[in-house]
């Protein structure tokens, strides 16, 4: 496959970037779309240029790190995919792809595709945790969960805080991968003792982190690569506003 | 009730004002196509100017109208926040977005659509609103019906009052079920049926809405 691809360059976070056209040959459609990156950063190695930064560490769909906008999606054209998932036979030989970063206040670029997501940490830090004494674990019929909510917490959890949904969001909102969090908690058993004050802090955070607001368009959930639910967003309004109104626990 | 206050400054706290404000506004549209629709009695206009007039002097309506009034700005004011806060969370745009594969284009268009039902509204009230509020201060009696049946012989007007229902029609069509989300009212049994209800009511209402105008210009009712 012979490609065009239109890539964005920018130097740091101060620096202003600039979409810069690269062309590729010979790329196999079995190829995944970093490893596509490989090969052309190989060839601007070997011509003296400077290869593109991008973010990679698993490559098989659970690190979250390959944070590209390929031609206007997060992840590229596929659904519940993450870049590393997405292979070259999803395009079309001579097929012109645009790749930028994600682009988020609260995700500052940090050199061409490669984002800041620490902000997704000081969410975590602030409330995504359950306070245990360590110990033995103890006997897990102990704590019964009926099925339905042992599943939903699941899926929430299976969010792997890739930042897809920030980047796909229209108002680059991170109430998706918040609710997540909050909502693989608040339907267990072992998240309930902190379930009012997790919340409260949680969404504290995001919104100082600069993220914006949701508009229920769901974009989100359809980019998402794990296909985390708009239902865990109702959750965590559900129980922020509870907190707020009705529960006695200060955050 | 420092927390209290904070609550509503907060993403979620400024989204469930929104939402509040936009089920009472629905709510309110549901007593408003109500009254409308008696114009298709056809008798004159007769029942539906007993109804206006009702409206026009009952002191538990007289004291609604003012929460209406709080009501929209309250929604207006939030939504000019939310969009500055919305904004600013992405300076930088994407040379390329392709968002209509993920979104519909009147969910991302709640803003633009809400400001063309505004400008609707604001000629709504001079039409109608202002004259009913004369009337009353003057201590006239009001004619509503045949102020209707005046205000749309008027075909500019006709078309922009169509227009303004197809706005609202849209705004419903993605604000109904968000309300519902955004209070949390998410739920496996009931989404679908509130998703079915708000369909089908941002249809018929805005369909009834429509109805008037047309049918008085061009000469079903009089």
């Amino acid at each position: 496959m012979n490609l065009t691809l239109k890539v964005w360059r920018q130097k740091n976070s101060k620096s202003t970037g600039n979409l810069v056209d690269y062309k590729v040959s010979d790329i196999s459609p079995d190829m995944s779309f970093l490893e596509m990156f490989d090969v052309l950063n190989e060839q601007l190695i070997n011509k003296g240029e400077e290869p593109i930064v991008f973010d990679h560490d698993c490559r098989e769909g659970i690190c979250g790190m390959c944070s590209m906008y390929i031609n206007g999606r997060p992840h590229g054209p596929k659904d519940l995919v993450t870049t590393c998932q997405l292979h070259m036979r999803s395009f079309k030989d001579g097929d012109t792809i645009v790749v930028e970063p994600w682009r988020a206040k609260a995700f500052p670029v940090i050199k061409d595709l490669a984002v800041d997501r620490s902000a997704f940490d000081r969410v975590i830090a602030a409330g995504g945790f359950i306070s245990v004494n360590t110990g033995n674990a103890q006997d897990a019929n102990n704590l019964p969960i009926a099925k339905s909510k042992a599943d939903a917490a699941f899926e929430a959890a299976a969010c792997i805080g890739c930042g897809a949904c920030v980047a796909a969001c229209k108002n680059a909102s991170a109430m998706l991968f918040v609710s997540a969090k909050v909502s693989q908690f608040s339907l267990l058993p072992q998240g309930q003792p902190e379930r009012y004050k997790r919340v409260q802090n949680m969404v504290a955070q995001m919104d100082s982190e600069g993220f914006g607001n949701c508009t229920n368009t769901g974009a989100c959930e359809a980019e998402c690569p794990k296909g985390i639910s708009l239902e865990n967003i109702a959750r965590m309004n559900r129980d922020y506003l509870t907190a707020k109104l009705f529960s006695e626990e200060e955050a | 009730m420092g927390s209290l206050s904070k609550t509503f400054t907060s993403s979620v706290g400024r989204k469930f004002v929104m939402g509040l404000t936009g089920l009472f506004l629905i709510s309110f549209l549901i007593v408003h196509v109500s009254i409308n629709a008696l114009i298709f009695l056809n008798d004159g206009g007769q029942t539906f100017n007993v109804a206006a007039d009702f409206m026009g002097h009952n002191l538990i309506v007289r004291i609604m109208e003012i929460g209406l009034f709080a009501g929209i700005i309250l929604h207006i004011v939030q939504a000019i926040v939310l969009t500055a806060q919305n904004k600013a969370a992405r300076p930088a745009t994407y040379a390329y977005s392709n968002a209509s594969a993920n979104s519909t284009w009147y969910s991302r268009s709640m803003g633009l659509l809400g400001t063309l039902i505004l400008m609707f509204l604001i000629l709504h009230l001079y039409h109608f609103w202002w004259p009913t509020k004369a009337a009353v201060f003057n201590h006239e009696e009001h004619d509503t019906f045949q102020n209707i049946t005046m205000v749309f012989q008027e075909l500019w007007v006709v078309i922009v009052y169509v227009l303004g229902v197809i706005s609202l029609g849209y705004h419903l069509l993605h604000g109904f079920q968000s309300a519902f989300q955004t209070m949390g009212w998410n739920h496996k049994k009931w989404t679908p049926i509130v998703k079915a209800i708000g369909f089908w009511f941002s249809i018929i209402v805005p369909i009834i809405f429509a109805l008037m105008p047309i049918s008085i210009y061009l000469g079903w009712i009089s």
